[in-house]
């Protein structure tokens, strides 16, 4: 199989890079000086891209690979690759789900607990002496917080399997109730947002979901209300919810990610009520490994003609 | 009761003060300037004291009151409490068992997370502007890592309850085994260390379990094993639980308590795989009322001649 040429769109992994340039003809996009010049001299070898959360397969790069034949991604999240148009073209696409879901509940779970109990504060309070100066503020109690999960999919799930455990009581907005789940439905955001403590988003990113949390969501959690996003950046209006945090009309936030990673507004680093992660949800040594085994054995299982392992289209 | 002396130990809670103000004539401990003085003068009339995890009635305290009835403490610690001696001289002795329960699990819960997935590292990682430069490094997955929990009472039992939404197996140690909890028990800590990946102590303070976690639990912990400290800090021996950190024999610790709080050991401050906190185990809004109102029951209860709300002896 090095022949076949396998085009990574961004640096991810290591041990996937060593992997591909194994098994494949792997071209690093990232250090190709003139993109275009390349496309057009490699056009006819590549039939393979190798995206993630940063960058994936847009309808322009696939209109330059014509002998492109799968797009594996290494990431649960499918928003940086045009799905339609893989579909137009018959190129087959692959993710990394189920191997993350724990990962990214723990995170979820982690930054609840951070921004409630202020973690990364008093951490800071102690290193920087104040403690021997006076006792650090009291915080606000996580067990029995409403959580309000949107999108209860894999992760979702398991979020709620996790905030159970410590009494949160479990609701949810989806594009259809599931009627199988006991917890409570809401059919929009802004009821859910009225009725908990902690939201939290959990659903993939489409155009539908695009600043799925907007003013009006803002307004519906209030000043106590604490937002957690470990979805993606654009799932939220970023200068509204920054404006709702320094005008404390909004309780608190935790994020693992941003509109324009790795841009982080800084009128956020003042804040004592934010804990502001760099995109780390999947980011553990056993994950990662697992995620690249899977984009792997896509690609392997593709080039064998066997059936792929966790293909979406 | 405006003339019941109350002698409150140190400064610990406002509105426990002033409703103690209120109440009972109120003597702050830390105000009085000449301690021998002020005891001889007011000996006949404090009749109880209030103290909490840094500050309670020893011996000598004890002797100096001849009309001391009753020791009620905030906390559910009752290390700093002279217990024997209260028996000895018909003293009742009051805490706050069951209110701080759920806030204390739950930071132990966010201290395993904090440490594993570096997330006070990585929100500092963000706000100085690294993440422009790069990728934070890999972390460790919480979810299933065997947790071993030294002390199954109320607080151990809630740790191991949030702890297995994460997946994680629990073992324990206790002075006698529990036939009707379905965790493993091991009969020594060292035997527990060594068959667990995150060790908590969440055990009463007495004299036998002073250094509980000393150099031999450490050994066995291991390069890749975390401390969780979320009892007394006299349960850990710090200047060896210190040397193995900086000597990266043990591969982290989520700690909330030291020996001579509020004094921290520098040679933490510069290490990224330990998350130090303030004591602030039950500091929540919420809980910190709770046990308040517990103090100030058991008192009232006592000097009503009803029984005790939360009696230890």
């Amino acid at each position: 199989m090095e022949s076949i040429g396998v085009l990574m769109a961004c640096p991810m992994n290591s041990y996937l890079e060593q992997q591909l340039e194994k098994r494949f003809k792997l071209y690093r996009f990232w250090t190709v000086p003139d993109k275009s010049s390349f496309l057009a001299s490699h056009k006819d070898s590549i039939q393979a891209v190798v995206g993630n959360a940063g960058a994936g397969a847009d309808a322009e790069l696939i209109e330059a690979l014509p002998k492109l034949e799968i797009v594996a991604s290494f990431s649960v999240g499918l928003d940086k690759i045009d799905l339609a148009k893989c579909k137009e073209k018959g190129i087959r696409v692959t993710n990394t789900p189920d191997v993350l879901t724990e990962d990214v509940a723990d995170l979820a779970i982690g930054l609840m607990l951070a921004v409630l109990r202020k973690l990364c504060e008093s951490d800071r309070y102690v290193r920087s002496g104040k403690w021997k100066r006076g006792d650090y503020v009291l915080t606000t109690k996580f067990t029995g917080k409403k959580v309000g999960i949107i999108g209860l999919g894999r992760i979702g799930m398991a979020i709620a399997k996790r905030a159970e455990a410590f009494s949160c009581p479990i609701s949810y907005y989806s594009r259809t109730e599931k009627p199988e789940i006991k917890y409570k439905y809401y059919p929009s955001v802004v009821e859910l947002a009225a009725h908990c403590d902690i939201l939290v988003v959990a659903c993939p990113l489409t155009k539908e979901t695009h600043h799925i949390i907007n003013r009006e969501v803002i307004d519906a959690m209030g000043p106590k209300g604490v937002l957690i996003n470990i979805g993606r950046g654009p799932h939220v209006d970023e200068p509204e919810l920054v404006s709702a945090l320094v005008e404390r009309r909004l309780g608190g936030a935790g994020l693992d990610v941003f509109e324009n990673e790795p841009y982080v507004p800084e009128e956020l680093f003042g804040l004592d009520n934010v804990v502001l992660l760099p995109h780390v949800g999947s980011g553990t040594v056993e994950t990662r490994q697992a995620m690249a085994d899977l984009v792997i054995g896509n690609l392997e299982a593709h080039f064998q003609k066997k059936p792929l392992l966790t293909p979406v289209v």
